[in-house]
């Protein structure tokens, strides 16, 4: 990682969503990526490329395994990392987020890494802050990194996106991950199903180009890769499936269904599992089948990688306003 | 009553099938439960080696009735009917298949109590039973049942019996998650709350007689948003019943629109109109209300010209503790499976319409709108039959009726046409020649 003057990956100095990325920017990044896995694997995990930046977390809704991948790819990459712990902040006595934003700017970091539980929350942070913004998942909208780690874990297992199919399958109506999977699957060629009932099914779902299924049998016939979706407890009690029994007898992936994808196919999760709801644990940890303890690893990398791009965007100089 | 694995011949019939558009005469031969032959030619004459040969000296033989909407008490309320009780009404109504409505106690709404349902029909009932399952749990409208589930445990449909889900939000998930399974949704058209504490339909009648009533719009008004859910969520849905003309012109509507919908009549409202309330007859407050003469001339019209699809007795057996009351205080419902065949044949005597266009909302229709194997005279299918005579006159005595609640609504009425004999897969569960004279 001789870093002369590295060549720019990203258009942006934010990372909002893949919805706005190109091909060559996603490739960049999980090009970029592999270089961190091979890193993370040595004995020294640390590199100087951040030194002396601020790499703030500000998670507005708990999530300890996204939180900890960004800490620890801030850390390895040698920036201070400072977790705001939103629960005890001023933001939990009623400041607004753009009061927030100004007190932040304040503390002059040079990445903020933002967990919001509406969609778009994100993106109206990064126009008022002034420095780099990555979001770490936006409501029901985006999660860039979930994609990108997903397609790093995907291609470090030699598949290729070109002609893949990859189905999809859950709550894809309030799925972030859904969104940002779909974007970056089709961005990258591959052919992309979705496995809901219709009550987790978004409206329009057929407008993204995607095949629906409310069969998960249908759905799962021949797919290269099946992606499980968590889903929310507070949707599993009648007000969209009417129990977890039922859920997993429809839509749960056991090795039943499971057969009836591509011999060799792929089973990814975003974590945290619900066992017994949306996957059963026979398949869950089957290390033939199952990669989302690669998925995790991969995570820290492409978080590195994400940090890495954005940070050659940095101003070098320091400002004086 | 075992005779199931033998062949069972019948000659000189008038067979009618809905399903083909078949009206001749002909005979029909019954194998191991089921139909293995039948057509014009058969048994032209009597043929010696046929076991049991009955002579239908030209009364009609069709598929067995189907009847889409009867409570019955079990599990309960057995004092008012059991499956079994509800069964021998059933038979000697020439109804093969009774589809029973969740509103029991407890209410089926877990594929356990389906499953019970079935094990009980199957262990007490001289007819088959096809129950349907709560569309919300415990009928309460908050939250949906386990669709897919009660559909494998042998759910035929789902609904709130005789209420419909005022929150049009659950409504509306529901429709989309059975959508999912291609389920029946089957609803109750009637806004509960202009509906409240209403016995009658609004009107002059129920002016000059003082009861709280509820004008034909508590009906159109669920009829009308129900279709947009439908339009909504691809749902399959049938309306239980109807009862006037503004509902009947929706959904006329909405299916030249091709929504997935279909909708049925009782009998009740094919053959009385508000005015046969009379002197406060409790056994005739039947939800929804009996109405005015011109929705009764438009539910006829609409059995006519095929836009009303299924016909159904609404069977709703009370005791005396909840009818012999002040009619405000009474309990809606009238028995009605002994009484649908002929209530049914009513307008084909009065020159309405067809009989085998009446006889087809009652056997094939029903059939196909559940995914049943009967309601039809085909070869393999199950023998399930009735035969009568269909100008056949008597007088309704509710004392010689069947069900252990004798909640007529059609005590006295002079009728034509009743079952003679039916038969449950090739068995005979009613012969009215058998019968004990009282």
């Amino acid at each position: 990682m001789t870093s002369a003057a590295p060549a720019p990956i990203l258009q942006t100095s934010h990372l909002l969503g893949i919805e706005g990325l190109s091909a060559a920017e996603i490739t960049g990044l999980l090009d970029l990526a592999e270089d961190y896995v091979k890193l993370n694997r040595a004995a020294d995990k640390k590199s100087s490329l951040l030194r002396g930046r601020t790499l703030i977390n500000l998670f507005f809704e708990n999530s300890t395994r996204t939180q900890s991948s960004f800490e620890l790819a801030g850390k390895r990459l040698g920036a201070d990392v400072l977790n705001m712990a939103v629960k005890n902040s001023s933001v939990a006595k009623g400041e607004t987020l753009l009061d927030t934003a100004a007190t932040l700017n304040a503390m002059r970091p040079d990445i903020l890494i933002v967990r919001h539980q509406d969609s778009g929350a994100v993106e109206l942070l990064s126009r008022k802050i002034d420095c780099c913004v990555v979001n770490a998942g936006d409501g029901s909208h985006e999660h860039p990194t979930q994609a990108l780690l997903d397609a790093l874990t995907i291609r470090r297992r030699g598949r290729k996106f070109e002609g893949l199919t990859v189905a999809i399958c859950g709550d894809i109506a309030h799925s972030r991950v859904a969104r940002s999977n779909i974007h970056l699957l089709s961005r990258m060629g591959a052919r992309v199903r979705l496995i809901a009932p219709r009550t987790l099914l978004p409206a329009d779902a057929d407008r993204f180009g995607c095949e629906i299924f409310t069969d998960m049998r249908e759905g799962l016939k021949g797919v290269d890769i099946v992606m499980m979706l968590r889903l929310q407890l507070e949707r599993m009690t009648g007000a969209l499936v009417p129990s977890t029994r039922e859920y997993f007898r429809f839509y749960g992936l056991d090795r039943e269904k499971l057969k009836l994808a591509k011999p060799g196919a792929l089973v990814m999760h975003p974590g945290p599992m619900n066992r017994g709801v949306e996957i059963d644990s026979d398949v869950a940890d089957d290390l033939e089948v199952s990669v989302i303890q690669e998925q995790v690893e991969n995570g820290v990398a492409i978080r590195m990688a994400v940090l890495d791009a954005l940070a050659r965007g940095l101003p070098k100089e320091g400002r004086n306003i | 009553m075992s005779a199931s694995n033998q062949r069972v011949a019948f000659r000189n019939a008038r067979l009618i099938d809905p399903a083909t558009g078949l009206d001749t005469r002909g005979g029909l031969l019954v194998e191991n439960g089921k139909i293995a032959d039948v057509g014009a030619k058969l048994f032209n004459t009597a043929d010696p080696h046929d076991p049991e040969v009955i002579d239908c000296k030209g009364m009609v033989l069709a598929p067995g009735l189907i009847d889409m909407r009867v409570f019955t008490g079990e599990p309960g309320s057995e004092h008012r009917e059991t499956l079994a009780s509800a069964s021998e009404a059933a038979a000697a109504g020439g109804v093969t298949t009774i589809v029973t409505m969740p509103n029991t106690d407890p209410v089926i709404d877990e594929a356990a109590l389906v499953d019970f349902i079935k094990r009980r029909a199957a262990a007490t009932a001289k007819v088959r039973v096809a129950p349907m399952a709560a569309l919300t749990h415990a009928l309460k409208g908050e939250r949906m049942t386990e669709i897919g589930l009660l559909l494998e445990a042998g759910a035929v449909g789902f609904t709130d019996g005789d209420r419909s889900v005022s929150n049009t939000r659950v409504l509306r998930r529901a429709l989309s998650y059975a959508a999912t399974f291609d389920a029946l949704i089957v609803g109750h058209a009637e806004d509960s709350d202009l509906s409240s504490g209403a016995s009658m339909n609004e009107g002059e009648f129920a002016t000059r007689l003082g009861i709280p009533a509820a004008p034909t719009t508590a009906e159109t008004i669920i009829v009308e948003r129900d279709l947009r859910l439908v339009e909504l969520t691809g749902a399959r849905y049938h309306f239980s019943q109807i009862s006037c003309r503004a509902s009947l012109e929706a959904i006329i509507a909405a299916k030249a629109r091709g929504l997935p919908v279909t909708c049925g009549v009782s009998a009740h409202h094919l053959t009385m109109n508000e005015l046969d309330v009379g002197s406060y007859l409790t056994f005739r407050k039947v939800s929804p209300p009996l109405r005015s003469e011109a929705d009764r001339a438009a539910m006829v019209e609409g059995v006519a010209e095929g836009h009303i699809d299924v016909i159904v007795s609404s069977h709703d057996p009370q005791a005396a503790d909840t009818k012999r009351l002040p009619f405000a205080a009474a309990a809606f419902g009238a028995v009605g499976l002994e009484t649908l065949l002929p209530a049914a044949l009513t307008i084909v005597h009065n020159g309405h319409a067809q009989i085998i266009d009446v006889l087809k909302t009652v056997t094939a229709t029903p059939a196909k709108l559940l995914g049943l194997e009967g309601g039809k005279l085909a070869k393999g299918a199950p023998a399930d039959l009735v035969l009568f005579d269909p100008d056949e006159p008597f007088v309704l005595d509710a004392d010689k009726l069947h069900s252990r609640a004798r909640n007529t609504a059609f005590e006295g009425r002079k009728f034509q046409g009743r079952a003679r004999m039916t038969f449950v897969g090739g068995e005979c569960v009613f012969d009215r020649a058998k019968e004990k004279k009282h």
